[in-house]
């Protein structure tokens, strides 16, 4: 009997078209995945070689970075942005390449529109120029984010030149309680092992309680994966995926389904497989989480309080009280009841549907507090409908919510979006990094709804007390 | 692509004693919007460097005369955190570096860095301390960096050897490229991909 293997390691090796002795392997690309703001360099790097795509069936362009989200029917005002979806727009059609633009009923943030449109699929290798690419690992597939250099390498031969990543998995068991979602858990691994703590991993999430997620709750875990520095994260997967891949657009359809299926129920992890770092959290002990400081691991369960210098190792002092001081916080303080200005609902890590209407929810016949500015940018031009088909934009409305049109937005502030200096915005999205929301913008990391009770009261909530 | 080639630096370090420090805060999102490779330098560390009003900040380091000339970043652990772009370690090559010391580095900075001819060099926590130690007492202190033989010398004499792929070491030091070896099995990912088109 051969070796137990890993899920990733199955994947893997099936992918490997040349192993390089003692040197990185060239693995097949089956998806790659191409956005306006990591693919202009690349292209240039194949007109001067004079070479082509190698494959473009295997490639999908989508423009979202930074595109406006409001009245995306007209001329993007901000001549940067337009000049680089334009670049998007004629390299796809020098090249021969499929094009969701804005427009079009497909566009939307990449990693929503692949697992949306049925290209993210169980079992693939995929890749895109943007560190989230990990989301799509939720489906059970190898999927990580790459440079520039590398999207020209994989527009060029399909395959890229990687090292193996070392293998972790992260069991969640039990129960979640209430007030409690998928975002609350990846930000408690996060804060549990830090910013860096799964760097040369590639993680497999399972459990039951990940086992008991939704799908998209899932890609919100693995979206995040690459804030503990992991290259990736996974889940093998299962009937909720098949579930959710059954008929969608690009997706096998018919029999073709049913026999991909049969293939998909192998991926998983053999019993007896190894793992080079195993770690077992339970769902219980995780609350609603908020971030405090200047990276992604610096989280706390809400009704905790920032950490005290006593707490912090002497030789994360000095970067801990840089941190802090950005965002205007003082050690050993709560942040229940600390006002916002801002709330951002979005993102690849939080603007799905079920988001949308975990949101709609909980503000249902709410109002927002006064001076609160509250907005909700859908992942995708299908977000956004399914979310007007459901009356879930009425309910923004009358809350003083404002459904914009779909994109990367407040996430990393590349279009018009931004939060100004100085103030505090609860975001939805992945990254609370200095400035990464404008200039001088402090972020709160959270979930949906626990965004939507800080837009609701106008400071920062526990939200089990609303629920 | 470049002809570009590393074996051997001696220079002088610019220290920035911070963990973590993010590809946002190398290289800040709205400067992405070029659909070219250079001039990124300019805006390296922007926010750190620069005002809102455009002032440089004057006890930032790069604004520091002292350490003008530097080809050597010496940073704190988990350098390169966060998003993926290029343009990070595009912006630390235009402005002159061509070595980033730490003692660690996020993975995709590291490939990022490497496919540009800036080396990554990660050394232990306790030599970190001891180039911040020696750049504190000396900022004209030289630096070797010694590809050929993985080591990094102090002026003091003190030295450590690090670790790098030798593939990747080949490619630094002969100017070569990922996808020139990719091209070169064309024929072997053509009979893959055509043997997979069900997935």
């Amino acid at each position: 009997m051969s070796q137990p293997k890993t899920l990733f390691d199955k994947i893997w090796d099936a992918h490997v078209v040349k192993a390089m002795d003692g040197g990185p392997d060239a693995v097949f690309i089956d998806r790659h995945f191409i956005h306006e703001v990591t693919s202009p360099q690349a292209f240039d790097g194949l007109r001067k070689r004079g070479i082509g795509v190698f494959n473009v069936a295997r490639t999908t362009a989508t423009a979202d970075h930074n595109v406006p989200t409001k009245d995306q029917h007209l001329p993007i005002k901000e001549a940067l942005s337009r000049h680089q979806v334009e670049t998007l727009r004629k390299n796809c059609a020098e090249f021969g390449v499929e094009l969701y633009d804005l427009g079009h009923p497909f566009q939307g943030i990449v990693h929503i529109i692949g697992p949306e449109l049925g290209l993210t699929l169980p079992g693939m290798t995929i890749v895109c120029g943007d560190s989230h690419t990990s989301t799509h690992g939720a489906l059970g597939n190898i999927a990580f984010g790459i440079g520039t250099s590398e999207v020209e390498q994989v527009l060029a031969t399909q395959c890229i030149l990687q090292y193996k990543p070392k293998r972790m998995r992260i069991n969640i068991n039990g129960q979640l309680t209430k007030g409690v979602s998928s975002k609350d858990i990846i930000l408690y691994i996060i804060s549990q092992i830090s910013a860096s703590g799964a760097t040369g991993y590639f993680v497999e999430y399972a459990g039951d309680t990940i086992r008991g997620l939704s799908m998209e709750a899932r890609m919100t875990i693995c979206n995040m994966s690459i804030e503990m520095g992991a290259r990736g994260g996974l889940i093998a997967p299962d009937e909720t995926t098949f579930e959710y891949i059954r008929g969608r657009r690009f997706a096998p359809q018919g029999e073709a389904f049913d026999q991909a299926v049969e293939h998909w129920r192998t991926l998983k992890t053999d019993e007896g497989a190894e793992f080079d770092v195993e770690l077992n959290y339970k769902a219980e002990d995780i609350g609603p989480m908020i971030t405090y400081g200047t990276n992604p691991g610096m989280g706390i369960s809400v009704d905790s309080h920032v950490p005290n210098l006593s707490e912090i190792p002497q030789s994360e002092l000095a970067s801990y009280t840089k941190s802090l001081a950005y965002m205007g916080l003082e050690p050993g303080t709560e942040l229940v009841g600390k006002p916002v200005d801002y709330v951002f609902i979005g993102s690849c890590t939080n603007a799905r549907i079920e988001d949308l209407r975990t949101v709609a929810d909980f503000v249902k016949g709410k109002r927002k507090a006064e001076g609160v500015e509250v907005w909700i940018v859908p992942g995708s031009v299908q977000v956004s409908n399914q979310a007007k088909a459901e009356g879930l934009d009425q309910v923004f409305l009358e809350a003083g919510f404002e459904l914009r049109e779909p994109g990367c937005s407040a996430c990393l502030g590349m279009n018009e979006d931004k939060v100004p200096a100085g103030k505090y915005c609860i975001s939805t999205s992945n990254r609370n990094f200095e400035g990464r929301q404008g200039p001088g913008a402090r972020t709160f990391l959270a979930s949906p709804i626990m965004a939507a009770a800080a837009a609701v009261t106008g400071k920062v909530t526990d939200v089990r007390q609303l629920v | 692509m470049s002809k570009e080639t590393l074996d051997k630096l001696v220079s002088t370090a610019a220290p920035l004693p911070i963990e973590n420090i993010d590809t946002d805060q190398i290289i800040p999102a709205r400067f992405l919007k070029a659909t070219t490779r250079e001039g990124f330098g300019d805006n390296l560390f922007r926010d750190w460097r620069y005002t809102s009003d455009d002032t440089p900040k004057a006890d930032f380091v790069l604004n520091d005369p002292t350490y003008a000339g530097a080809r050597i970043l010496v940073a704190g652990k988990n350098f390169g955190m966060g998003s993926s772009r290029e343009h990070a370690a595009w912006a630390l090559h235009d402005y002159g570096f061509k070595v980033v010391i730490s003692s660690f580095f996020a993975d995709i900075f590291r490939n990022n860095a490497l496919n540009n001819f800036v080396l990554p060099a990660q050394v232990s926590d306790a030599f970190l301390a001891e180039i911040f130690k020696a750049v504190e007492a000396n900022p004209q202190t030289q630096i070797t960096v010694d590809l050929v033989n993985q080591e990094i010398i102090l002026e003091n004499g003190l030295k450590e050897s690090f670790a790098i792929n030798a593939y990747k070491k080949q490619c630094l030091m002969n100017g070569y490229d990922d996808i020139d070896y990719l091209l070169s099995l064309k024929e072997e990912i053509k009979q893959y991909d055509l043997a997979h088109t069900n997935f």
